[in-house]
């Protein structure tokens, strides 16, 4: 029996009209299921999975045999994570402030510009095209050239963060501030509410969903630049330590910074659909 | 008695792309304090145009509107309105956008708790109070918007065919509450309706529009007894009283028929 058989059986639906959202760039309703299972069942789920996939894996290489600078085992994996944590703790860090400057300024920016814009249809066209443009270079393309004029430091990383995520944050917020619901800003007039009443109460709450997926992806964005720079920059960061590792074929090692990645992005998506739960659930 | 509001001559023309279209021509109204007025006509006579220019959202063109003695030019304190659709903010719950005018108003919310929670009772929402839109029925939503607009205290009520989305059960019920409110509140209510039947049970005065250009075509004061029972939309009286206003728009609607003037509003989309 499908999915939908099931949820008709347990509930008549609504026969409201539900118009399609209006994404930007990216929508994030896929990553949340509408399904509802059990938390247990899930969570107990997932787990199994894990331990088939790294026993399985742990014990095919055990198997075969195969040396480490090929593929690594798990548990040597979580053994350089621990033992190399004290010697890449800085580094972690470093590319941590990079986004986090980065795109605390980039965000920052792309939100104010997308609220601005919005109110003024003329100046949004001129510089649209601007912005699609700095959302279809990479922008990493860019770190080379930063660093000739600021040298080998975080800076051009900084900087190749927030234009790598302040794009992605604006034109989603500019998708979400172009929604304007005439009956409620009606409503608002006549209790006298003044613009940045309307802006504060109805334009705002009206634009945050989709405000926060470009929040969360700006950041996911952010985050690729960061690593991506500190490949191309070298010296300190994350992204250089996967490079060394890697020329280095000290795969376990790699993997570990990779694991390091990963959690920093995690913890990104982890927030803001945190976020999205708390103040946009009311779209749902 | 003063009055509370009144329209002299009023006329509203809009702009469309084929040409302009007058909704509304020299319509005048007066609403004494206290008291209960419908405006009943057939579909795009200028019935919602004329309430939203009492609102002073939607400027007339033409006449002038008074509300409690000054000329209508913005929206006024002393004015609630209530919408066809509820309109309530779905990211706040029935509470939260209770106090919603009042935070544009800069009031204090803590004044009007006790208040607040009397019309919600009174409406019968209590419980309710954390639910939000997508969680209440239809009738909820239009109760929860009526206490909306009463929370602040106004003395005029503007009602733009307030129950209109609702099921014709729904509709009754929502009717004799309102009257309930109307009794016990002493607001001066403005009810847009095309239901002559509503405005005859709820109104103390109805006034009739013509077909586009809305302008007056007839005043009927109703003389039914008050309190109205439920029970007063089954009496002979009652059904002479809406048979005769619905004979008076009929013969509007031949009339303008025969000069040739009028226009069928069953394609049309400005109202």
């Amino acid at each position: 029996m499908d999915v939908y058989e099931k949820q008709l059986e347990e509930e008549v639906p609504d026969f409201e009209e539900h118009i399609p959202e209006k994404h930007g760039a990216f929508d994030i309703s896929a990553t949340v299921s509408s399904v509802k299972i059990h938390g247990w069942k899930q969570v107990i789920g997932i787990i199994a999975v894990a331990m088939v996939v790294l026993g399985g894996w742990e014990i095919l290489i055990r198997l075969f045999k195969v040396p480490e600078f090929v593929f690594p085992k798990p548990s040597a994996i979580f053994t350089a994570l621990v033992t190399s944590f004290p010697n890449n703790y800085s580094h972690f860090l470093i590319t941590l402030s990079e986004l986090v400057a980065g795109y605390v300024v980039g965000a920052s920016i792309g939100l104010f510009l997308a609220a601005v814009l919005t109110q003024i249809p003329y100046l949004e066209k001129i510089i649209t095209p601007y912005i699609l443009l700095l959302i279809c270079t990479p922008t990493l393309a860019l770190v080379p050239l930063l660093m000739l004029k600021l040298g080998f430091n975080i800076w051009p990383r900084i900087i190749a963060v927030s234009l790598a995520s302040g794009p992605m944050v604006m034109i989603n917020s500019v998708t979400g501030f172009r929604r304007t619901d005439l009956a409620k800003i009606a409503l608002a007039k006549s209790y006298g509410a003044n613009t940045f009443q309307i802006f504060k109460m109805i334009r705002f709450p009206l634009a945050l969903p989709m405000i926060i997926v470009g929040l969360l992806v700006g950041g996911i964005f952010g985050l690729i630049t960061a690593v991506g720079s500190d490949m191309v920059g070298g010296k300190i960061g994350l992204g250089n330590k996967i490079s060394y590792y890697s020329s280095l074929a000290r795969m376990a090692h790699f993997f570990a910074i990779i694991i390091m990645v990963s959690a920093i992005g995690i913890s990104i998506w982890i927030i803001f659909s945190r976020i999205g739960k708390k103040y946009a659930s009311w779209q749902e | 008695m003063d009055d509370v509001i009144v329209v002299a001559k009023v006329s509203k023309v809009y702009a469309s792309e084929r040409g302009p279209v007058h909704a509304l021509d020299r319509f005048s109204m007066n609403v004494k304090d206290g008291d209960f007025v419908a405006i009943v006509g057939p579909s795009g006579c200028g019935k919602t145009t004329l309430l939203w220019g009492l609102t002073g959202l939607h400027p007339f063109n033409g006449g002038n509107a008074y509300i409690l003695g000054e000329e209508v030019d913005k929206p006024r304190r002393d004015v609630g309105i209530i919408f066809q659709q509820s309109n309530l903010l779905p990211w706040r719950n029935v509470l939260q956008n209770v106090y919603f005018p009042l935070e544009i108003m800069k009031e204090n919310v803590k004044d009007y708790e006790e208040r607040v929670k009397d019309l919600i009772d009174s409406v019968e929402l209590s419980g309710f109070e954390k639910h939000y839109p997508r969680e209440l029925s239809g009738g909820m939503q239009q109760r929860a918007s009526i206490v909306r607009a009463l929370s602040y205290d106004p003395k005029v009520l503007l009602m733009d065919e307030p129950f209109g989305a609702l099921d014709a059960y729904t509709r009754d019920e929502m009717d004799t509450l309102l009257l309930g409110i109307w009794a016990k509140t002493k607001k001066t209510i403005a009810f847009v309706t095309h239901r002559i039947e509503e405005a005859v049970y709820l109104a103390n005065r109805v006034y009739v529009m013509t077909p586009r250009p809305g302008t007056n075509s007839a005043i009927f004061d109703i003389d039914l007894p008050r309190p109205r029972p439920e029970g007063i939309t089954m009496d002979q009286k009652y059904f002479e009283i809406v048979a005769e206003i619905k004979r008076r728009i009929v013969k509007d609607v031949e009339r303008q028929k025969e000069e040739g003037v009028y226009q069928s509003q069953a394609y049309s989309t400005v109202t």
